[in-house]
């Protein structure tokens, strides 16, 4: 046990110099996304809020939004944009979760077949497949044909260019976004829970309800809250399937730029709908935790 | 927390589980006497967490018959079947506290208010886990985890407690704490219990009884000392504890047997004379000083030194016999000892009571 003569150089100063140079090596490695992100999104986005507040002679001024709050369409635009985004993604957890729970139940290779089943459509673009319900749902469709062929329903249903089209492309399109953070949650359920359960006394409807289905429901809150949020801004869904009868905000907002080329309107609406989402997804953080939810499984 | 409930034994009759033609059981027969610790040990893929998850109700055999008590319970669903089970990583419900996991099982009963709140609190304090009922389960430590899992298990009464492998998460010092207070607790409980490891120091430290499993199969059913002293065949010899199989050649007094050019004797007489293997532990060999005569009464087996290793608390000595069969001796290593422990090379006897040796039928391996 001898000290040393002489301390040696303990290199505090160089060691902390490495460490901010690998953390700026870091950020010069995030720069082109962080770039692209500030191009494509925060410009145009600041740009279209700024126009909102300007008149159509170029004024500064609140006009746009008067006018959505003086004229009843535009709450009604947003009532159904609301609507048609919350049935969505109601009959997307009615059809998502059992899905999900087959599936996380499988043995492996068979999940994963019906993971790319349900993967599958994104393989074609929503615009296909959209003009693709349309063939099977309208008057001479193949369901009403084949419907009435077979004596089910003896007049053509009335499937599309209706709401009922639109709930029935926009789930078709947004049930992968449910099952997959849905499915991740339940994957991490450990089956032994389950066991548990059961080894102590809980019928297998009971085990379901009362730790199955609680362990869930972060990875459902999570599915749920990207599908409404993304059905919030759904264009070509109502256009196509809607047949006019179904004005979400997307809509008028293309209506307002491709018809009256009024991009301040436009803006304007673009502007409420942003900051509606934004309170909704707080409110949604605050009631259900969301980041643990999001930050994790448990 | 005396149990009220009298201890009921289980008896498992022509188990069969096979897997294509992987035997997972293969026609087990089994009893297990009322308030028994027995402990299925076993290598893995032996069968034996198969078996417990046949008695736990998790797992459907092709065929076979199950009793607890005078109850058949072979088709009964596990919800029904009474039993508390401790999982190997625990299984508590993370999006309950340390009560609301206690509680569970009691609730599922329709037990609520003070009677469950009282028999929540006995549980925690017969696991020593006092005033931790409102702890979240991450913030509990892997020791304290497998004492909420204990309480869970318990708290109901089963008529019967299942573990598998309970300890094998937690470290050393922890691990042979809690298989003292296991073991003190089912003293306590007196329920049934089976218990799976494949640790054979955990088996033998706290069973009643060792059912080793292997192939689907109990080779072997015996109290702890039974076991280690008796095997019945050549898989328990080599998988519970140190051994050293010679093969040997049972003379026609079936009293004594040939074994590298030497006579040795035997305890008691062999079933027949032929082709068999002789079981030594090391522990139990003595080395003979080289200036001292054999003793009488004793085997002697003359062997060359191959190599000695110092372990610490004791030394593994390596050597050859005649015939070219390893053979090897382990002894304290005392001051003594060591100063006497022979260099490699070294001619050496070997000595062992008659009865320490035992004699397996010779079976094709």
């Amino acid at each position: 046990m001898k000290t040393p003569a002489a301390t040696p150089d303990l290199h505090a100063d160089g060691l902390r110099r490495d460490e901010a140079r690998e953390r700026l090596a870091l950020l010069g490695l995030s720069a082109p996304a962080l770039l692209l992100v500030a191009v494509t999104m925060i410009v145009p986005v600041a740009w279209l809020f700024g126009l909102s507040f300007l008149s159509d002679s170029g004024q500064l001024s609140l006009e746009h939004y008067r006018r959505m709050l003086e004229q009843p369409s535009y709450g009604r635009t947003f009532a159904m944009t609301f609507k048609v985004s919350a049935l969505t993604t109601a009959i997307c957890i009615a059809a998502g979760y059992p899905l999900a729970f087959v599936m996380s139940q499988l043995p492996r290779r068979a999940a994963n077949l019906c993971m790319i089943a349900v993967l599958l459509p994104f393989w074609t673009s929503l615009l296909v497949r959209t003009y693709a319900w349309l063939v099977l749902l309208q008057r001479k469709g193949l369901i009403n044909e084949w419907g009435m062929r077979l004596g089910w329903w003896d007049e053509p249903l009335a499937l599309v260019h209706n709401l009922t089209g639109t709930l029935i492309g926009m789930v078709h399109i947004m049930l992968p976004f449910l099952v997959l953070p849905l499915l991740g949650a339940m994957r991490a359920i450990d089956a032994d829970l389950l066991k548990a359960a059961s080894s102590l006394g809980a019928t297998p409807a009971r085990a379901f309800r009362t730790v199955f289905l609680p362990l869930s429901l972060p990875g459902l809150a999570a599915g749920a809250l990207i599908v409404f949020i993304l059905c919030l801004g759904f264009y070509v869904t109502p256009a196509v399937l809607g047949g006019g009868k179904v004005i979400m905000v997307s809509n008028q907002i293309a209506n307002d730029i491709e018809l009256f080329f009024n991009w301040g309107a436009a803006s304007a609406l673009g502007a409420v709908l942003l900051v509606l989402t934004l309170a909704l997804l707080g409110a949604a953080t605050r009631l259900l935790r969301l980041d643990r939810v999001l930050g994790g499984t448990h | 927390m005396a149990m009220q409930r009298p201890a009921v034994p289980i008896t498992a009759r022509g188990l069969r589980k096979h897997y294509g033609p992987v035997r997972a059981l293969d026609d087990v027969d089994l009893d297990v006497q009322a308030g028994e610790f027995l402990t299925l040990l076993g290598p893995s893929g032996s069968g034996k967490t198969t078996l417990l998850m046949v008695l736990a109700g998790f797992l459907r055999p092709d065929q076979g018959s199950l009793r607890f008590g005078a109850d058949e319970v072979v088709r009964l669903a596990p919800h029904k079947r009474d039993i508390g089970m401790v999982f190997q990583n625990y299984a508590l419900f993370p999006h309950m506290d340390v009560a609301a996991n206690i509680a569970y099982p009691l609730r599922l009963r329709g037990m609520s208010g003070a009677e469950l709140r009282r028999r929540v609190e006995a549980a925690l304090n017969t696991v020593q886990l006092d005033g931790y009922g409102a702890r979240r389960i991450d913030a509990l430590s892997g020791g304290q985890r497998q004492r909420v899992a204990l309480a869970r298990a318990i708290v109901f009464e089963p008529r019967i407690v299942l573990m598998d492998e309970p300890l094998s998460a937690l470290d050393k010092q922890l691990r042979e704490r809690m298989q003292i207070e296991l073991r003190r607790l089912h003293d306590k409980l007196g329920t049934t219990t089976i218990y799976v490891t494949h640790d054979q120091r955990e088996a033998l430290t706290m069973s009643d009884r060792i059912a080793v499993i292997n192939g689907g199969r109990i080779m072997q059913l015996d109290a702890p000392r039974a076991l280690y002293e008796r095997p019945a065949n050549r898989f328990v010899a080599e998988f519970i504890g140190e051994s050293c199989l010679l093969k040997v050649d049972v003379a026609a007094s079936r009293t004594q047997c040939h074994c590298a050019g030497q006579m040795l004797g035997l305890s008691q007489a062999a079933g027949a004379p032929g082709p068999a293997w002789l079981m030594l532990r090391p522990e139990r060999l003595q080395i003979l000083a080289p200036d001292a005569s054999a003793p009488a009464g004793l085997n002697v087996l003359q062997a060359r030194v191959t190599d000695s290793v110092y372990q610490g608390d004791s030394f593994l000595l390596q050597a050859q016999l005649a015939d070219g069969s390893a053979i090897s001796a382990r002894g304290i290593a005392g001051a003594a000892a060591l100063a006497a422990m022979p260099a490699v090379g070294d001619k050496v006897g070997l000595v062992f009571r008659f009865e320490d040796a035992v004699l397996l039928a010779h079976e094709e391996a």
